[in-house]
Formats: C-alpha cells, sequence, structure tokens
C-alpha cells in the first residue's frame, strides 16, 4: 500500500492552549479510514491541521512524501486534500452551483465536474439555481461533499457527515461514498456517529483528549478496547 | 426652483456621491474594511491626474488612461504590503492603519504642492446644459458624471455576478475561512478588491477635480459624503450605495432649496433620519 498521508509527532494549539499531542497517522491511498473520539477529542483540529488550517511544522505533515504542515489552506487544496467542513459551511449568497463551481477554484484536473457531482447528487441538479440557504441538511451536505469533489482531491476529509440529519439522510449520503473511493479517491471520516464510520470504512484511530488511544482494523476488533480509548476508562 | 427641478439636480448631484462611495462600499463589502483614508486617495487621484496632465499635456478625461491604473497598482500594494497584515486583529487594526495612511497623504500633499486650491480643466462640458421642457435645464456635466456611476455601478455587478473573480468575492465576503479552505487565496483576493476598488477611486478623483476645486485636506469631506450614501444604501448593495447618494444629493438640493445655508445640513439630518428608521440602511445584504 503507498502511503498518501503521514503525520508524524503532530501538534496543534488555539493560542495557548494545546489540543493534539503529538499525532502519528499514517493513510495509504485508497483507504478510507475513520476518526472517531468524544467531543473535544481534538479530531475536527487534526483536520484542521492537515488542511492548513492551524499552524504545524512542516515535517509534521507528510502528503505525498512532501512536507506540507503549516502550508496555507488554498495551496494545500491545489496539492490534493479537500475538506467536507462541519456544519457544512455552505456560502450563503451564492447558488447551489455557484457552490459547486467555486470548489473548482483550483482548477485541478480529474474526474470530477459539475455533470459528475450532478450525476452522483441527482437533487442538486434540480436545486442548482436556489440560494444555497434555501436547501435542507441533507442536501446542504451534499452540495458541500461536491463542493468538495470540484477540486478532484485525492484525499478527502469529511468532517461530521452526519451531524443533525435524520437517520435516513445519513444512510443516502454514506452510499454515495462508494462512488467517491471508486474513483482512488482516499476519504478521512471524523464522526462522532462510531458505527457509521466504523461500517463505512477499513481502519480506525480513536482519539482521546488530542492524544491516540487507538488504531485498529475496523473488522473483528476488541469492543472493551474502544470504549475504554473512548471514555477513557 | 419647483419640485420636480429639485429632485432632478438632487439626484444627479447623488450621482456624484455614490462614485464617490463605491470604492469605499466595495472594500467594505468584501474584506470588512472601512477605510479611513478613502477621502484622501479620492483627492490623491485629483492630483495624480493634474499631474498626468501637466505632463503629457492630456485633459482630464483621457488622463484617466494614466490615473486608473495607477491608482490600481497602489491600491493593491497597499492590501498587500500593509492592510493584509492588519486583518486578523479585528476591526480596528485597519482602521489606524488608514487613519494613519490619511495624515499621509494629507502632509505628503501638502509638503509637495502646498495648501493651494487647484483644479482641472475639461473645457465648455463644465458649464453646458441641456433644457428640458417646463424650464428645467440639466447641466451635462453632472449628467455624465451620474452616468459614469451607473456604468460603473452595473460593471461591478457584471464582474460579480457572472465572473469567476466575483464568486470568488461574494465567497470570501460570505465566509472567508471557509474560502481559503476552499482553494482561494484571500490575499491575493483583497489585494485585487482593494486595486479595483481604487479604479472607482481614481475616476471618482478626477472628475471630482473637474467639478470643483481641491486641496490636501479637500479628502475628509468626501470620506464623510461617502460613508453616507454607503450607509443609506445599505451595507455590501451596489445599487444601494447608488440610491444613498441620491438620496443625500435630493436631500441637499432641499435644504438648499429652502435656505442655501442648510444645504450641507439637510443631507446630514437625513442621513440621521434614515439610521433612526432604518439602522441598516435601505438595501442591507453583507452579513457580520
Amino acid at each position: 500500500m503507498t502511503l498518501l498521508l503521514r503525520t508524524q509527532n503532530l501538534s496543534a494549539f488555539y493560542g495557548d492552549f494545546q489540543a493534539l499531542f503529538g499525532i502519528d497517522v499514517e493513510i495509504g491511498q485508497g483507504e478510507t479510514v475513520a476518526i472517531i473520539g468524544a467531543n473535544g477529542a481534538g479530531k475536527t483540529t487534526f483536520l484542521r491541521a492537515v488542511a492548513g488550517a492551524l499552524a504545524a511544522p512542516p515535517e509534521a505533515v507528510m502528503f505525498e512524501g512532501r512536507a506540507i504542515g503549516g502550508m496555507a489552506p488554498h495551496d494545500i487544496v491545489r496539492l490534493g486534500i479537500a475538506m467536507v467542513p462541519e456544519g457544512r459551511r455552505l456560502f450563503q449568497s451564492l447558488s447551489v452551483e455557484e457552490n459547486l463551481l467555486l470548489g473548482s477554484h483550483s482548477e485541478r484536473n480529474g474526474p470530477w465536474s459539475l455533470r459528475r457531482v450532478y450525476e452522483l447528487f441527482p437533487r442538486l441538479r434540480e436545486l442548482r439555481r436556489l440560494p444555497a440557504p434555501s436547501l435542507s441538511g441533507g442536501q446542504q451536505q451534499m452540495a458541500a461533499i461536491g463542493r468538495a469533489l470540484m477540486s478532484n482531491p485525492r484525499l478527502l476529509l469529511c468532517d461530521e457527515l452526519s451531524l443533525g440529519l435524520a437517520p435516513v439522510v445519513i444512510r443516502d449520503i454514506y452510499q454515495c461514498l462508494g462512488a467517491i473511493t471508486a474513483e482512488g479517491t482516499t476519504v478521512v471520516l471524523v464522526e462522532q456517529d462510531i458505527n457509521r464510520a466504523l461500517d463505512a470504512s477499513a481502519r480506525f484511530y480513536c482519539f482521546q483528549e488530542g492524544r491516540l488511544a487507538l488504531a485498529a482494523p475496523t473488522k473483528n476488533f476488541d469492543r472493551a478496547a474502544l470504549t475504554a480509548a473512548y471514555f477513557g476508562m | 426652483m419647483g419640485g420636480l427641478n429639485i429632485l432632478i439636480q438632487g439626484g444627479l448631484l447623488g450621482g456624484f456621491y455614490a462614485l464617490f462611495a463605491i470604492g469605499l462600499s466595495l472594500s467594505f463589502g468584501i474584506m470588512r474594511l472601512v477605510n479611513i483614508a478613502h477621502g484622501d486617495f479620492i483627492v490623491l487621484s485629483a492630483y495624480v491626474g493634474m499631474l498626468a496632465i501637466q505632463g503629457t499635456g492630456l485633459d482630464p478625461f483621457s488622463s484617466l488612461v494614466i490615473v486608473v491604473p495607477a491608482m490600481f497598482v497602489l491600491g493593491y500594494a497597499v492590501q498587500r504590503g500593509l492592510l493584509n497584515f492588519t486583518l486578523a486583529g479585528g476591526l480596528l487594526p485597519p482602521l489606524l492603519v488608514t487613519f494613519g495612511i490619511s495624515v499621509i497623504i494629507q502632509n505628503g500633499l501638502l509638503q509637495g504642492f502646498g495648501a493651494y486650491d487647484h483644479r482641472l480643466h475639461e473645457g465648455p462640458i463644465e458649464t453646458a446644459s441641456l433644457h428640458l421642457p417646463g424650464g428645467i435645464d440639466v447641466g451635462v456635466y453632472p449628467l455624465v458624471v451620474f452616468a459614469v456611476a451607473v456604468l460603473g455601478i452595473a460593471a461591478l455587478q457584471l464582474l460579480f455576478y457572472q465572473t469567476r473573480l466575483g464568486r470568488a468575492f461574494r465567497a470570501v465576503s460570505d465566509d472567508a475561512d471557509t474560502a481559503e479552505l476552499m482553494g482561494i487565496d484571500n490575499r491575493k483576493l483583497y489585494a485585487l478588491a482593494l486595486g479595483i476598488a481604487m479604479v472607482f477611486t481614481a475616476i471618482a478623483g478626477v472628475l471630482f477635480g473637474i467639478r470643483t476645486i481641491f486641496d490636501p485636506a479637500a479628502g475628509p469631506i468626501r470620506l464623510i459624503l461617502a460613508f453616507e450614501a454607503v450607509i443609506i444604501g445599505g451595507l455590501g448593495s451596489m445599487w444601494g450605495t447608488l440610491v444613498g447618494g441620491m438620496v443625500l444629493g435630493i436631500a441637499q438640493a432641499i435644504g438648499a432649496a429652502l435656505n442655501p445655508n442648510w444645504q450641507i445640513l439637510a443631507g446630514h439630518i437625513a442621513f440621521l433620519v434614515i439610521l433612526i428608521i432604518r439602522p441598516n440602511g435601505l438595501f442591507p445584504r453583507t452579513r457580520d
């Protein structure tokens, strides 16, 4: 397996507050990996550090063998890392289609285009002229995923896809992940919905209070160990 | 002076105020930059126009081919080299830095050109007028200025809603952090935004220099008028800025018709009344 992303001793801070303590994570080309953990475990912080939104030493984040820690987020997008941010964060004054087009601002080539995104989420084609805030939560999540895909990422970081959505909507969105990974895209899923995340991935990391507590395959792992890693008991 | 005449003259004057305000409205709308030096950049543009005219023998309108690119480059450089560094700290740092720029421009102009009045001369168009039915005379020059303001705002709307760059401007205005995560280089975009704002500042400056005398201290009053137009119209709305300018112009014309001393005062009173009735202005767009 070719290594796509590796973090080495990655720490991250919000001002004086340290949110990550020396995280070592390895993610291979084409994998789908879940990162789980309780509220405040540092999952979102980890994604933001990888995406360049938080300062990090260059060698702490290696992407395709290249030190990218602390690079500007827009340069990291250009290298092939895209984020579906927590809470969707669609641009409120842009239409659905404009939101999608904005995702292609970095002009990376690849399989994803407006047409392909509409094939994946046919509902968005019908809604494309509407302002983003007029969509339902699930539709907004689809648009946020589509916007990230428009940059043709090699690595897709998904932060809390299931947040605030009905179970049936969550199921629909997770079903679409297959079509995304089929293009060879590597996916990192950050979730509080543990079962959903474990179903969709082959391996997982469990964070606890900013530290890595457990790394295991999602098949045949020790539930008691996960409980201990999750709750710190 | 009849009521219709007051409306027409005031409305045309408002086109002038709107032209003052476009650059301010743009830089606030995109990057929440309250540019205290905006009025001084207008006056600086008039001086750059004067130098260009003296240096090349061009007339003021033609001097825009020099003044506009010069001010674009200045805006780009000021944002990239200075104001971008003030963005992280909230509203106050850019306010203080642009206040400093304002002081520097005023004193630099005073040092370089003295405290004398200057004017740019465009010739007969300055005093030409059209006779409309009903005994109303409309100045050709105010009409030209009004048309420039309308065309300028229309061009900006096209840029915002029909181009990739405009889409990026709107996205950054909505949510700068997320825009950066989607691959937009905010700092470069901000530099372009102030550059484009300065294009309109340059046009406003030269047209201002043709209409009336200017001196190094003429900036702050232009800033106030521009602010009032932007706020009456509602933050972030370009057409609102045009309406804001017209409200200001019409209020001044009404004030002047009642008593010539009340012209400026009437504009400020209209501004305060609208602030009381609609604190967000007439057509607010920008969310904070």
